[in-house]
């Protein structure tokens, strides 16, 4: 049996003195749900193995023997924390398929709970970049203050994580009454806390000379490569979909892409904070111009259907990245084939390159800079 | 955050304390008494005041502190004493105990979070006994193909170390377990076993993570150790003595720190360092390679090697004291005995309460000055400590080139800068014999 027919830990190789082979993950503080195998010399990373596919759930699969409502609550499990933005895509694309207009006010509220997941997720991710590089504050900070976005979304939808919130023709309930104030409120709260976290994370001297210059990835690999979101925007490319590609009422709303040059871990990872900061500019631009009154919800028929052999694809900025939704329906009440492409999955692809001749302590900011989600790569 | 846990009941607690006297006061009668007697009668007795000390008259002596006080006394002086317990183990243990709850709970501040809360009624202080007792009752794991004896004894060589480094300082006039003449050289031929235990600790595991992470703290002690002999030997050079108490005692009028700066900030990093604290703590990073040399120590073995890291803390910041920050010497706090009431008794109408034997004790041994004097050094320490642990909430990890970059080009060109000021200052002689002091 030659190598390539054999997973990546079982590949034979030739044995090399200097070579030490770290299998870092899945049972690891420095990993997700994911093994990655590295080959090390010394200090230096001379290969990089990335090895998901331990937290596959078979999403899709599973979509194919659920009709188009049921398939809401288990369509945002793989990444609970970003649930809105996850199901974002499939709604559209239902709504699409089954010829629905949705309310304009529905809309709204769409961005606005899209937004705020975006925070919620990032705060998350912010957090785990934190421990990553050993500064306990940044691990304790953002997942505090997470807590005033959940609190949110907890008075939408009434879950805390997994909101289940959007549904094709709107959104499942109406904002509770006196939302605004106390949203505007938190939101802004929210956005005077994570501006501190530049004095204490984004500008101390170490962070910046531990991550600066460090995993570059120019402009022409991100391209070639197919990274997306804020990696793809950490490189110099000016490509957010929500600018790009207007999907609801985005368009209506002045959206400004944050991006940066350098294309190293530091720029990777100050990307989506300035995303966060965007997130709150906008939640507050949808509050003022939102209709104060109106439907949030078409009714629709029990069991829809689609009109005969269609197919349809839909793509919104996720706290990842690009996450697009494939959905194609014979006409029956379930989807035939439904494929989720995801950031995640996009991101990673990159990580050898990246990895390659890096030092070992850089492997964990590298690796976390990608923005990438174990379980939403899996799916 | 000082919030009473909700079923607190002021009531219950005294009942729980008074049940723990009963049980104690049991326990000791039962067993303890018994036990004494039994080796009592074993020992051969002294004579004390022309009488031989049976096992009936020690209990006498119980009750009668004329008598018991002055074995206190002797007993105090002994080196066992001093090794147990006062400038020795027991205290040095006690402080790293206080260091570690403070740690938790400074830390759960600064981060927005309570910290250890519900173990033991008051701020969760008994948090750390409880975690003592887990790691205690845990099962100790062997790697398979460990170098066995290597392996166990390596923890237990790191608490030898610390506690030999911990015997070494200076804490009042006199109260010094080894009182060696070459006290600093011994310091730093202490601080060069460290680096040894923990290799061989992570290379008997026979793993990878805590081979790297000894390969770590190998390179990151024995570089940190040339800027550290560096920059003491500033200290050296203005006192002229390598004994820790003399030079403790030299700074009566002035700490050093005035004018050494430069070489108490050299040492305070690479204390940072050679503790493997953060920003240091690199052998331990623990999102790249596990808990680097500590990964496969479990139970006990691992709660001794914290148990010898936070010893380590105290001694350093210690030496930090006695060498930069004057050690026991500071204003005079503590007000002198009433020795009135000692020598004549209080009289209450009828009756004279006397405690002989306590003159001695508090005339020869337990004076004001010392008291004022570990007083002190205990303010300055506890001082040190907390900017010690301050970094750990406000840093991130540095990587393996910068840590090595810092030490052999920073730190040493620093460490010089701090040997030509003490020259400078002996020869203009501001400082050094016929200068000030």
């Amino acid at each position: 049996m030659t190598n390539e027919f054999l997973p990546p830990g079982l590949a034979l190789q030739k044995a090399d003195e200097r070579i030490m082979t770290l299998n870092v993950g899945p049972q690891h503080p420095g990993s997700g749900h994911m093994r990655i195998i590295v080959q090390i010399d010394g200090d230096y990373i001379v290969a990089c193995d990335p090895d998901p596919g331990y937290v596959h759930r078979g999403e899709e699969k599973m979509a194919e023997y659920r009709n188009y409502i049921t398939n809401i609550p288990h369509l945002e499990r793989p990444v609970i924390h970003d649930s809105c933005n996850v199901l974002y895509p499939y709604v559209l694309g239902v709504e699409e398929l089954l010829g629905i207009e949705v309310p304009e006010r529905a809309k709204y509220v769409r961005v606005i709970c899209s937004e705020l997941n975006r925070c919620i997720y990032t705060m998350y991710w912010l957090a785990i970049y934190g421990i990553f590089l050993g500064h306990s504050t940044m691990f304790m900070w953002p997942a505090g203050d997470r807590e005033l976005l959940i609190d949110l979304m907890e008075k939408i939808s009434g879950a805390r994580v997994t909101h289940a919130h959007f549904v094709p023709g709107g959104v499942r309930n109406d904002l509770p009454p006196n939302f605004e104030e106390v949203c505007l409120r938190q939101v802004n709260y929210f956005e005077k806390r994570i501006r501190e976290y530049a004095a204490v994370f984004y500008d101390n001297p170490i962070l910046i000379s531990r991550t600066q210059d460090t995993g570059v990835l120019s402009r022409e690999d991100a391209i070639r490569l197919g990274v997306t979101g804020s990696v793809l925007r950490a490189s110099g490319v000016d490509y957010d979909l929500r600018k790009k590609e207007p999907y609801d009422v985005y368009e209506e709303l002045d959206v400004h892409s944050n991006v940066m040059k350098e294309g190293d871990s530091y720029a990777r990872s100050k990307i989506p904070w300035l995303d966060m900061l965007e997130s709150c500019n906008i939640i507050k631009q949808a509050l003022e111009k939102m209709p104060k009154s109106g439907s949030v919800r078409v009714k629709l028929k029990p069991n829809p259907k689609g009109k005969g052999f269609d197919s349809v694809y839909k793509r919104v900025e996720s706290g990842r990245g690009s996450l697009g939704c494939h959905i194609v329906s014979d006409g029956k009440v379930e989807p035939y084939r439904l494929k989720l492409s995801v950031g995640s999955f996009r991101n990673l692809i990159a990580l050898p390159y990246l990895l390659k001749g890096e030092k070992l302590g850089n492997m964990p900011s590298v690796y976390w800079s990608l923005n990438y989600w174990p379980v939403e790569a899996d799916r | 955050m000082s919030v009473i846990a909700p079923d607190f009941k002021f009531s219950k607690f005294i009942q729980s304390l008074i049940s723990d006297v009963v049980w104690f006061v049991l326990i000791l009668s039962l067993i303890g008494f018994p036990l004494i007697m039994m080796i009592l009668f074993f020992i051969p007795m002294p004579v004390i005041d022309g009488e031989l000390l049976t096992p009936f008259l020690a209990f006498t002596y119980l009750a009668d502190p004329s008598r018991t006080l002055p074995i206190v006394q002797s007993f105090m002086m002994t080196d066992m004493f001093k090794i147990m317990a006062f400038p020795g183990f027991g205290f040095a243990a006690l402080l790293a105990a206080g260091t570690i709850f403070v740690e938790r709970k400074m830390l759960a501040k600064l981060q927005l979070r309570v910290g250890p809360f519900y173990c033991g009624k008051f701020e969760g202080i008994l948090q750390l006994m409880g975690d003592g007792l887990k790691l205690i009752s845990k099962e100790i794991i062997i790697p398979a193909k460990a170098d066995k004896p290597i392996f166990w004894a390596a923890p237990v060589l790191f608490v030898a170390s610390a506690a030999a480094f911990v015997a070494l300082i200076p804490v009042a006039p006199g109260w010094v377990v080894a009182d060696v003449d070459m006290g600093l050289l011994a310091v730093f031929a202490v601080i060069g076993f460290f680096p040894i235990v923990t290799i061989l600790s992570a290379w008997s595991a026979n793993s990878k993570f805590p081979f790297i992470g000894g390969i770590r703290a190998l390179f990151q002690m024995v570089s940190f150790e040339i800027p550290l002999i560096l920059s003491l030997l500033g200290v050296v050079m203005v006192t002229g003595t390598l004994n820790l108490s003399e030079i403790a005692a030299s700074q009566s009028s002035f700490p050093w720190i005035l004018f050494l700066p430069v070489g108490a900030i050299v040492f305070f990093i690479t204390m940072l360092a050679e503790l493997e604290r953060i920003p240091f703590d690199l052998p331990e990073a623990e999102s790249e390679i596990v808990a680097g040399w500590l990964t496969e120590l479990s139970g006990m073995m691992y709660g001794l090697v914290q148990l010898g890291t936070y010893l380590k803390l105290y001694a350093f910041a210690a030496l930090f004291t006695v060498l930069f920050l004057g050690g026991w010497n500071g204003p005079m706090i503590v007000p002198q005995f009433p020795m009135e009431l000692v020598t004549e008794g209080i009289t209450l109408g009828p009756i004279t309460a006397k405690i002989g034997g306590l003159e001695p004790l508090l005339t020869q041994l337990i004076t004001p000055e010392m008291i004022n004097g570990v007083l002190m050094f205990v303010l300055k320490t506890v001082g040190v400590i907390f900017f010690i642990l301050l970094p750990r909430g406000v840093f991130p990890r540095i990587r393996v080139d910068m840590l090595l970059n810092l030490g052999w080009h920073k730190l040493i060109g620093l460490a010089f800068i701090n040997i030509f000021i003490a020259l400078a200052l002996v020869y203009a002689g501001v400082l050094g014999p016929g200068g000030l002091q």
